[in-house]
């Protein structure tokens, strides 16, 4: 079975090798108790105006980073301190540390729908360096073993996406797992479960063929709990990953081409 | 270790997953353990090769496994085999790709159609097209859906119709060459319909033939004023493919507004015929009208079967049609030449066919504000249920009604977009399609009945008669064994030579859709839906 093991890694794991040795230095503007007590003071004091989205003001959009009165992040400190006269903006009565907390909680909303870095890049990196598509498949192109992307930009985060590339072994959703049978006849097969219940498992292959087996024609059945996808934190530089991420944001499925 | 090299050899060898090919779909004789398009082939016969379950053994057939559809929409699709997969759609628009030995699912894809979709009689949708490895569905909010058939993805998705208007999708698409060719229904809406050929890699339309012509084009003029903007002429079953003509043969439906044409005088061309299209440019090569002038809703949307035989000892390639309007016809389908017309069903709408298969309406059939009793009611002599033509018996088999009536009220028809228009209501005894648990169904109300038709004599050879009427199609096999089920929810297998009943299963819930055969390590199976649900069937190892 040794020898198999190695023979999955060549087949799932080997095109997605990347380039090692570049140091991955987490990059963070905002400290993260900074956007944590800003989501707070959010909901206490701005949310029955501009909503969750922070989109219920016409011309305002935290998610897509649309001000109407600032662009900087002084500007931003600046109108929460003195509100927006004529309007129904007051002043927050707050400090500054609270008002810093603010500004890092409205520019996270931004980066969790955008994310941080350049999306055109991203997609070069993914398609290319990264060798994303010898397991995922994105809008028609790439492999249907690891979990198809195609509209990972409208079901995740920023945030979510970053942890998934840094330590995808952290958490493995059932639906993505793989399984090694052992048929009766003496062959292996490896492949993505795709559905199982006490008498049967169904499966795509290496070959990417829909298999459906029998367990009782089985000698061995095994459920892999790793992930053949690598963890990115040595491989990818800060910057790689914010335009990773942005370029996964962008997949909004079948609109998007 | 096995090299990769190897496995793959063993998958073609195996055939698990070799391209579904255009020449794949134009010979299904060469695999007949498939069942690759919605009507078995392209000559749309329904006629299987397999031939292990027998009119001696068909009483041993047992169940095998279930499907439960998530809906409780009527089940009207045939599923696809291919290679051991099994894909169906889940009404409306789901679709699930299942191992067809054990009904155990690979993957569903999840359609949500816009809340703006309305569809005048169901929710449905009767199957899927595939080509390479992608599947192809239309949607009831007139989308066309490509599918990943292997993950379930969808690889492009158009809009071809206004759902708002009253377009929908409730059809399987047909491929041709590297087309996929579909058609709209939303007559009772009053939108003008067509039949469209999309680019099977990206679903990009290559061309389209309206069904109701427009100013200039042949044919507006057997609409009066612009009566023709609201046509109708809904397409919503699939059509048939001949590759030595190179000619598609669709269905068309009913004009609008359907049962009162005050506003229409004339024809109302192409309504209710059966046309010719040539498969590269969708021009028209020729149209045969089956009800001119539509004042009963009788739709020409069956399934064209076509036939290469004998016609009065002379071969020809043939098209038999049962149409709703209560008769049969026998068509040269290189030209559309009428060849032989009658009656399959009581019908009292015309006195009868003249020598060109017009017909010659009786007098006083017209709808009245009053009524007018019209014999066959609204969902006709037979509808869209498939028929099937065995090469073996020579029959043509049809899912008939027979005896029944309506009594039809012609209404005022105002044209609102997205609204009804139908200008009348035709009282019928037809039952709700939901059944109760009693069935209160009455032989005055007419009854169900698979004909045997002698296509050459019109001669009926037996009939199959069941108290409740059928929406069912029908399957024949090799083995001269034929399936087919009927709103009572059973499912039958009959000797296709003499109408006997060989076995029987009740799956309480009725049969709306045909059902189809295929054979997985040496084993026939026949699938069938009944109700909410499909139920596979097989002989005992």
């Amino acid at each position: 079975m040794g020898k198999r093991g190695s023979t999955d890694v060549k087949l799932f794991g080997a095109l997605i090798l990347l380039a090692l040795g570049i140091p991955l230095v987490a990059q963070q503007r905002y400290l993260p108790s900074d956007v944590e007590n800003g989501s707070r003071l959010y909901r206490n004091n701005c949310f029955a105006c501009h909503g969750p989205e922070g989109n219920s003001i016409p011309g305002v959009d935290f998610r897509r980073g649309q001000f109407k009165r600032a662009s900087t992040d002084d500007d931003l400190l600046r109108v929460i301190a003195s509100g927006v006269p004529g309007t129904a903006m007051p002043p927050a009565a707050i400090n500054d540390s609270a008002r810093l907390a603010l500004v890092a909680y409205l520019r996270s909303m931004h980066e969790a729908a955008t994310g941080p870095g350049d999306a055109a890049k991203g997609r070069t990196l993914f398609e290319a360096k990264g060798g994303c598509l010898a397991c995922h498949r994105v809008n028609g192109k790439g492999s249907r073993l690891g979990p198809d992307l195609s509209e990972e930009g409208t079901i995740r985060t920023a945030e979510y996406l970053k942890r998934k590339i840094l330590a995808p072994a952290e958490s493995i959703m059932p639906e993505h797992r793989f399984v090694r049978v052992l048929t009766r006849e003496g062959k292996v097969v490896t492949g993505l479960r795709l559905n199982e219940d006490t008498h049967t498992v169904q499966l795509i292959d290496q070959d990417e063929r829909l298999r459906s087996f029998s367990k009782s024609d089985l000698r061995e059945f095994t459920l892999l709990t790793t992930t053949t996808m690598p963890a990115y934190g040595d491989k990818l530089s800060p910057a790689e990953l914010a335009d990773l991420v942005s370029y996964l944001l962008t997949l909004k499925g079948l609109d998007s081409q | 270790m096995i090299p990769r090299i190897l496995t793959l050899s063993l998958a073609v060898a195996g055939g698990l997953s070799a391209q579904v090919t255009w020449d794949r779909l134009l010979h299904p004789e060469r695999e007949p353990q498939n069942w690759l398009t919605y009507s078995g082939s392209t000559f749309s016969q329904r006629y299987s090769l397999l031939d292990q379950i027998t009119r001696d053994n068909a009483k041993n057939l047992e169940l095998q496994w279930v499907y439960q559809a998530r809906s409780l929409e009527k089940f009207e699709s045939t599923p696809l085999v291919v290679d051991g997969i099994m894909y169906v759609t889940d009404p409306p628009n789901n679709v699930v790709a299942l191992d067809a030995k054990t009904g155990a699912v690979f993957w569903t894809y999840d359609y949500h159609p816009s809340a703006d979709a309305r569809v005048c009689c169901g929710a449905v949708n009767r199957g899927l097209a595939i080509l390479g490895d992608t599947l192809f569905m239309g949607t009831i909010d007139a989308h066309l859906v490509a599918i990943d058939a292997r993950a379930g993805h969808p690889i492009w998705n158009i809009q071809i119709g206004d759902p708002k208007l009253g377009y929908s999708i409730t059809h399987a698409p047909l491929v041709v060459k590297d087309k996929v060719i579909v058609g709209v229904a939303g007559a009772e809406y009053g939108i003008r319909g067509f039949i469209g050929a999309y680019d099977a890699a990206t679903g990009k339309e290559v061309w389209r033939f309206n069904t109701i012509p427009g100013p200039g084009e042949p044919g507006h003029e057997t609409w009066a004023g612009d009566s023709s903007q609201h046509g109708g002429g809904s397409a919503w079953i699939t059509g048939s493919y001949d590759p030595t003509l190179n000619l598609v043969y669709w269905g068309v439906g009913n004009p609008g507004a359907d049962w009162n044409a005050d506003n229409r005088q004339g024809d109302n061309l192409y309504s209710d015929c059966a046309i010719a299209l040539d498969a590269d440019t969708g021009k028209l090569k020729w149209y045969f009208q089956f009800t001119p002038h539509d004042e009963f809703d009788y739709d020409a949307v069956q399934v064209p079967v076509l036939v290469d035989g004998n016609w009065k000892g002379s071969p020809r390639k043939m098209m038999m049609w049962a149409n709703r309007n209560g008769f049969f016809y026998v068509l040269d389908r290189t030209n559309g030449k009428f060849l032989y017309g009658a009656p399959f069903t009581k019908q009292t709408w015309a006195v009868g066919l003249d020598e060109s298969g017009r017909p010659i309406r009786a007098p006083g059939s017209s709808p009245t504000p009053e009524g007018t009793l019209i014999y066959p009611g609204v969902q006709g002599g037979t509808n869209w249920y498939s028929p099937s033509y065995s090469p073996r018996t020579g029959l043509l088999y049809i899912p008939s009604w027979q005896d029944y009536y309506m009594n039809l009220a012609k209404m005022p028809a105002e044209f609102a977009a997205g609204q009804r228009y139908t200008g009348g209501a035709p009282r019928s005894p037809t039952p709700t399609l939901q059944r109760g648990l009693i069935n209160t169904w009455t032989a005055e109300n007419g009854s169900g009945a698979i004909i045997a038709m002698d296509p050459n004599t019109g001669q009926q050879k037996w009939q199959f008669k069941m108290t409740d009427v059928t929406s069912s199609g029908i399957l024949t096999t090799a083995s001269d064994v034929i399936f087919t089920g009927g709103r009572e929810g059973f499912f039958y297998a009959l000797d296709g030579r003499n109408g006997t009943m060989l076995w029987k299963a009740a799956l309480g819930g009725q049969v709306a859709m045909g059902p189809v055969t295929y054979r997985i390590d040496g084993r026939q199976y026949v699938a069938v839906a009944a109700g909410h649900a499909l139920f596979t069937f097989a002989l005992r190892p």
